[in-house]
C-alpha cells in the first residue's frame, strides 16, 4: 500500500498596527461605530488617489527582515480587479510580481531537531470592508434579504506572507505559525490575534506518495481561527485526501471550510478555472525603493527575536527546549522570567513559578506579565520564603493568591498575618505524631508487619492535624524515628 | 455692460485693478453671456449664478489684487464640493463631491470665481464632446461643427466669451485638440506638474489638468495657479521652476525640430499649409529649424488605445451603484451591477471598458498591455533623442479642423485617428501647447509645440512670440456680429 506525505503551504494575513489606513488618513482602529472611520479615499469617490502609508511600509519591512527575507531594491503596487461590495474601488491595491519582501527562510526549533520553512514572499495590500448579510444565519449570505457594508476596515494595511510548501503536517503548521506569530509580535508590527482577526491563515494542502517530488492536487483551507483548529483542520484534510486516493479516487481542487465543532470539512466551492484578477501595475502609486540606510536602521531596531531567545534561555538558564520555547514565545513573559531568575538566583525554580502559578494567574486575568500586580520582586520574596523552608508549597500557593489580591503587602506579612509559617519544631510536631500513631494502632501494626507504604498515610494525617503547616521533612524524620 | 467676447483674463484683472468694473459686475457679464449663448452652444452642464455672484461680492468686499475676482470655468470631471460633478455621465448624475479637487482649491485660493461646470465627452472618452450623456457642445465658430473633445465645453466657453479662461484635462489630446478646433490656446502640462487629486480618473498614467485661454499669457497665468506639489497625488511633483509670464517676441537661439515622418500621416491640405507657414514664421523669428523623426510615434495610437482603456476599465469599476451615483435596483448584487452599469454608461465608455478588460485578461496581458508599455518606452526614447538636438518640436495639433456632428461618431477608428499628433505626447508624459495659427475655410487651425518634461516656461515663451507675430483674432465672427 502506498504511504503518502502531506505538502502544506500557508498564506497568512497580518493586520499591521499603524495609526492610519494603508492609503488614506482614516484611523486604523476597530470597535468604532460602523462607517465612522471612512473618507472619500477609502470609499473610492471619483478622483480620489491612494497615498502609501510610510509607517505600514516600515512595519512590513521589519517583519520581512525578522523572517530573514531578502528586501528587493524596488517593489511596486498592482491592482487586483474584482467586483464585490466590500471592495469600494472594485480593485484591491496589492503587490503582484514585485513584493516588498522576497524569499526568506524561517527556522522552527524543537526537541525533534526542528525544521526550516521557506518564505516565498511578504507583500503589502489593503483589507476589504466587512459585509454583513442581514437575515442570513450568522451573517452569512444564504437566506439573507439584504447586505450592509461597514467600511471601517476597508483600506487598512495587511501584510500577506506566503510560505513555500515546506510543511508536512498540521503539527508542523501549528508550530510554525506559533513561532511566526511570536516573531511578528516581537517586532511590534501587529498584535496577531487570531480571534480578533488580526492574524488570519489559509492553508494549501496536497498529498503525494512518499518519495515522489511532484505535487498532488491542492485544496485550500480557509480562515482557520486558532492554532489548534489549524492543526486539526489540516490533519482532517490530509485524512480526507488520503482516504480518497486509497479507494482509487482523485482529489479535485476546492476551497474548504473546517468546522471545529463538528470536526468536519465543508466544500465552499470547487475551482473550475483560475480566477482572473487582471493584475496590472497601479498607476497612482510610485514604486517603493527602501534605501540601504533605512533597512540598516530597521534591522538595528529589531528586538531579540523568539528563535534567538529560545536558544539563549536554554543555554543561559539550562531550561529544557520546550520550557524555553513556551516562555520565549511571549516576550513580556520572558522578560518577567529573566528578572525573576536573576532575583532568585534559581532559574529552574523561577521557571516552575513562571510556567505554573504566574501563567495561570495571567491567563485567568487576561494580563500581560508586565501588568501583573505580582511583580518579580514580590514573587522572588515568596520564593525565598519557600527556599528557606518558612512556607510549604501549599501555603505558598495561598500566599501567591494573596499577593494577587492585595498589591500592597509583601509575602512575609501575609505568611505572618495568616499564620502560614511552616512548623518545624520537633517537640510541637512530635506531639502530633504521637497522637496520630496512638489513634491508628492497627495501621501501626500493619506497618511494622511490612506494609511500609502506610508511611504516606501517617504523613498525610500529621499534615492534616497541623493545618498543613508542618514541615514535611521534619515529619518524615519524626515518623521514621517513632516507627523504627 | 462689458463685452466679454475676446476679453482676456489679464485685461479683466486690469479692469478690476482700475476699478472700472467690480468682480460682481464682471461675473454678471459672463453669466449674461452664458445666458445669451449657452442655449445654443451647450458648453455648460451646471451653473450656479447665485453662488458665482456671491463669491464675486465677497471678493469685492474684502479688496482684491492679482487674479482675484476673475471668473473661471471648470471641466465637469473636476470635483467641486457640493456642486454636481458628473464627468458627462449618467452614472454620476446627482453626485455631489464632498471635497474639492486640488486644482479647484488652487483656483479658489487664487480668488478665481467659478461660473460653472463644463460639458465633456463621458469620462473624457472622445474627441468631439458628442459622447456627453447630456448632449453635445457646439463649436462657437460654426454650430454645425463639433468643438473637439473631450474638453469641448471648456474650449467653447472660452471661445464664446462665457469664461475668460477655463480648466480641462488632457489624456490623449483632450485640451489641445478642442483648443485648436475653437481657435484658442490650450496647455497640456508635463505629467506630474499638476495634481490629479479630485480629478475623476480616465487613465491615471496619462491624465493631466491644464488651462484653456485666449492668449498664451493667460494660459501661463492659470497654469501658475494650478501647478503645485500636492502630497495627495503620489505621482505629482509640481513644476520644477516657478511659472514665468512670457513676454519675448524673438525665437533667436532656439532650436525647433519638425518630425517630418509624422507629417506623412494624412493631414488636411489647409491645415498643412498653415502649419508650414507657421514653421517658416519660427525661422523668421530667429529660430534654428531642423528635421527629425519619431520612429515609434506612429504606433502610439495603438499603444494608447490599449493603455488608456486598460487603466479606465479599473478606474471606472468603482461606479457600481453601491455607494453613490446611479443605482438600478435588481434582485441580487450582480444583477444590480449589470443593470446600473448598462444604463449608467454610454456606448463609447462601454467599448473602452471592454477593450481594457480584454487587454488585461490572463493570456492576453503580455501581448496587449505589456506590448503597449514597451511601445510607450520606445516613444519616450524617440522624444528624448529628438530633444538632444532640439528645444521644442512642432506638429499640427490635429490633422483637420473641426468636423461635423455625426461625421466620426459611428466610426471609432476615425475618431481615434484625430488624436494622432497629440497622444504620443501623453504617452511620453511631456508638455504640449496648442496655439491658433490661422483659419482654414473659416475654421481655426492649431499649431502644437512639444517640449521636454517641465519645459512649460520655454514652450510658453515660444508660443507667446509666435502668437504676437501671428496676430490671430480669437473672436468667432458670428458671435462678434451678434448673430447668435
Ligand atoms: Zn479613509
Amino acid at each position: 500500500m502506498t504511504t503518502y506525505e502531506a505538502v502544506i503551504g500557508l498564506e497568512i494575513h497580518v493586520q499591521l498596527r499603524t495609526r492610519t489606513k494603508m492609503f488614506c488618513r482614516c484611523p486604523n482602529r476597530f470597535g468604532d461605530a460602523p462607517n465612522a472611520n471612512v473618507c472619500s479615499v477609502c470609499l473610492a469617490h471619483p478622483g480620489m488617489l491612494p497615498v502609501a502609508n510610510g509607517e505600514a511600509v516600515r512595519q512590513a519591512l521589519r517583519v520581512g527582515l525578522a523572517l530573514g527575507c531578502r528586501i528587493p531594491e524596488r517593489s511596486k503596487f498592482d491592482r487586483k480587479n474584482y467586483f464585490y461590495p466590500d471592495s469600494p474601488k472594485a480593485y484591491q491595491i496589492s503587490q503582484y510580481d514585485q513584493p516588498l519582501c522576497a524569499e526568506g527562510a524561517f527556522q522552527v526549533p524543537g526537541e525533534d531537531g526542528g525544521f526550516v520553512v521557506g518564505i516565498t514572499r511578504a507583500h503589502l495590500e489593503e483589507d476589504a470592508a466587512k459585509t454583513i448579510h442581514v437575515g442570513g444565519e450568522a451573517g452569512r449570505i444564504a437566506g439573507s434579504g439584504s447586505s450592509i457594508v461597514d467600511f471601517n476596515r476597508a483600506g487598512t494595511p495587511l501584510l500577506e506572507i506566503v510560505t513555500e510548501p515546506d510543511l508536512r503536517s498540521g503539527e508542523h503548521a501549528r508550530r510554525f505559525l506559533t513561532l511566526l506569530r511570536a516573531t511578528i509580535v516581537a517586532t511590534g508590527a501587529s498584535d496577531c490575534d487570531m480571534e480578533k482577526g488580526t492574524l488570519r491563515c489559509d492553508a494549501n494542502v496536497s498529498i503525494r506518495p512518499v518519495g515522489s517530488t511532484g505535487f498532488g492536487t491542492k485544496c485550500e483551507l480557509k480562515n482557520m481561527n486558532s492554532f489548534r483548529f489549524l492543526e486539526r483542520g489540516i490533519a482532517a484534510e490530509i485524512a480526507r485526501q488520503t482516504a480518497l486516493l486509497e479507494v482509487g479516487g482523485r482529489v479535485t481542487q476546492a476551497t474548504l471550510h473546517y468546522d471545529p465543532s463538528s470536526e468536519s470539512l465543508t466544500v465552499l466551492r470547487t475551482k473550475e478555472e483560475a480566477d482572473d484578477y487582471r493584475y496590472f501595475p497601479e498607476p497612482d502609486l510610485l514604486p517603493v525603493a527602501p534605501s540601504p540606510t533605512l533597512l540598516e536602521e530597521l534591522r538595528a531596531g529589531l528586538p531579540e527575536l523568539p528563535v534567538a531567545r529560545i536558544a539563549r534561555l536554554r543555554d543561559t538558564y539550562g531550561l529544557p527546549d520546550a520550557t524555553a520555547a513556551t516562555i520565549a514565545l511571549t516576550p513580556s513573559l520572558a522578560d518577567y522570567y529573566e528578572e525573576l531568575a536573576a532575583l532568585t538566583g534559581d532559574p529552574r525554580l523561577a521557571a516552575n513559578w513562571t510556567m505554573g502559578e504566574l501563567s495561570a494567574h495571567l491567563n485567568a486575568a487576561s494580563l500581560e506579565a508586565a501588568a501583573s500586580p505580582v511583580t518579580p520582586p514580590r514573587l522572588a520574596a515568596l520564593i525565598a520564603l519557600t527556599v528557606a523552608g518558612t512556607v510549604g508549597s501549599n501555603a505558598a500557593k495561598t500566599v501567591f493568591g494573596e499577593l494577587v489580591a492585595d498589591p500592597a503587602v509583601d509575602a512575609a506579612t501575609i505568611v505572618e498575618r495568616l499564620g502560614l509559617a511552616q512548623v518545624d519544631d520537633a517537640d510541637e510536631l512530635g506531639a502530633i505524631v504521637d497522637a496520630v500513631l496512638a489513634a491508628n494502632a492497627a495501621e501501626v501494626a500493619a506497618f511494622r508487619a511490612g506494609k511500609v507504604q502506610l508511611i504516606g498515610f501517617f504523613t498525610g494525617q500529621v499534615m492534616r492535624q497541623s493545618g498543613g503547616r508542618a514541615d514535611p521533612k521534619v515529619v518524615q524524620a519524626l515518623l521514621n524515628d517513632r516507627l523504627r | 455692460m462689458i463685452d466679454t467676447l475676446g476679453l482676456t483674463a489679464e485685461r479683466a484683472a486690469a479692469l478690476l485693478d482700475a476699478r472700472e468694473v467690480t468682480a460682481e459686475e464682471l461675473a454678471g457679464a459672463y453669466l449674461a453671456q452664458i445666458e445669451r449663448h449657452d442655449g445654443e452652444l451647450h458648453a455648460f452642464l451646471h451653473t450656479h449664478p447665485e453662488q458665482t455672484l456671491e463669491a464675486a461680492r465677497a471678493i469685492d468686499a474684502r479688496g482684491r489684487s492679482g487674479l482675484q475676482g476673475v471668473p473661471v470655468g471648470l471641466k465637469d470631471l473636476l470635483s467641486t464640493r457640493g456642486v454636481p460633478t458628473t464627468a458627462g455621465s449618467r452614472i454620476l448624475e446627482g453626485f455631489l463631491p464632498i471635497i474639492d479637487a486640488d486644482v479647484v482649491e488652487s483656483c479658489r485660493e487664487a480668488g478665481l470665481v467659478s461660473v460653472g461646470k463644463l460639458n465633456m465627452d463621458e469620462f473624457a472618452m472622445g474627441s468631439s464632446t458628442e459622447h456627453s450623456a447630456f448632449g453635445p457642445t457646439r463649436n462657437p465658430w460654426d454650430p454645425r461643427l463639433v468643438p473637439g473633445g473631450s474638453s469641448g465645453g471648456s474650449a467653447a466657453a472660452v471661445a464664446a466669451g462665457m469664461a475668460p479662461f477655463s480648466l480641462g484635462t488632457d489624456t490623449g489630446g483632450s485640451i489641445r485638440q478642442p483648443a485648436a478646433f475653437c481657435g484658442i490656446v490650450g496647455l497640456k502640462p508635463t505629467y506630474g506638474a499638476v495634481s490629479r487629486y479630485g480629478v475623476v480618473a480616465f487613465a491615471s498614467s496619462l491624465d493631466q489638468v491644464g488651462p484653456f485661454a485666449l492668449t498664451v499669457r493667460d494660459a501661463a497665468l492659470l497654469y501658475s495657479v494650478i501647478a503645485r506639489d500636492d502630497p495627495r497625488d503620489s505621482t505629482n511633483v509640481g513644476p520644477r521652476e516657478p511659472v514665468s509670464l512670457p513676454s519675448g517676441t524673438s525665437l533667436a537661439g532656439l532650436r525647433i525640430g519638425v518630425p517630418t515622418d509624422q507629417l506623412a500621416a494624412g493631414v488636411d491640405p489647409g491645415v498643412r499649409a498653415l502649419f508650414d507657414d507657421t514653421v517658416a514664421l519660427c525661422a523668421a523669428l530667429g529660430a534654428e529649424l531642423g528635421e527629425t523623426t519619431l520612429p515609434h510615434a506612429s504606433d502610439g495610437l495603438a499603444a494608447y488605445y490599449l493603455i488608456a482603456p486598460s487603466e479606465a476599465s479599473a478606474n471606472l469599476a468603482r461606479y457600481d451603484g453601491v455607494r453613490y451615483g446611479l443605482r438600478v435596483d435588481a434582485p441580487d448584487v450582480h444583477a444590480m451591477y449589470e443593470e446600473t452599469r448598462r444604463r449608467g454608461f454610454g456606448a463609447e465608455v462601454k467599448r473602452r471598458i471592454m477593450i481594457g478588460t480584454y487587454a488585461l485578461s490572463a493570456g492576453y496581458f503580455d501581448a496587449y498591455y505589456g506590448q503597449a508599455q514597451r511601445v510607450r518606452t520606445l516613444i519616450c526614447r524617440d522624444f528624448a533623442a529628438a530633444f538632444e538636438r532640439f528645444d521644442a518640436l512642432v506638429l499640427p495639433t490635429a490633422p483637420s479642423t473641426a468636423f461635423a456632428f455625426g461625421d466620426k461618431v459611428d466610426d471609432p477608428l476615425a475618431m481615434y485617428a484625430n488624436d494622432v499628433f497629440t497622444l504620443p505626447v501623453n504617452l511620453a508624459g511631456l508638455p504640449g501647447l496648442s496655439i491658433p495659427c490661422g483659419l482654414s475655410d473659416g475654421m481655426p487651425v492649431g499649431f502644437q509645440l512639444i517640449g521636454p518634461a517641465f519645459s512649460e516656461n520655454r514652450l510658453l515663451e515660444i508660443g507667446h512670440a509666435l502668437e504676437q507675430a501671428i496676430g490671430f483674432d480669437a473672436r468667432p465672427p458670428r458671435l462678434s456680429r451678434g448673430v447668435a
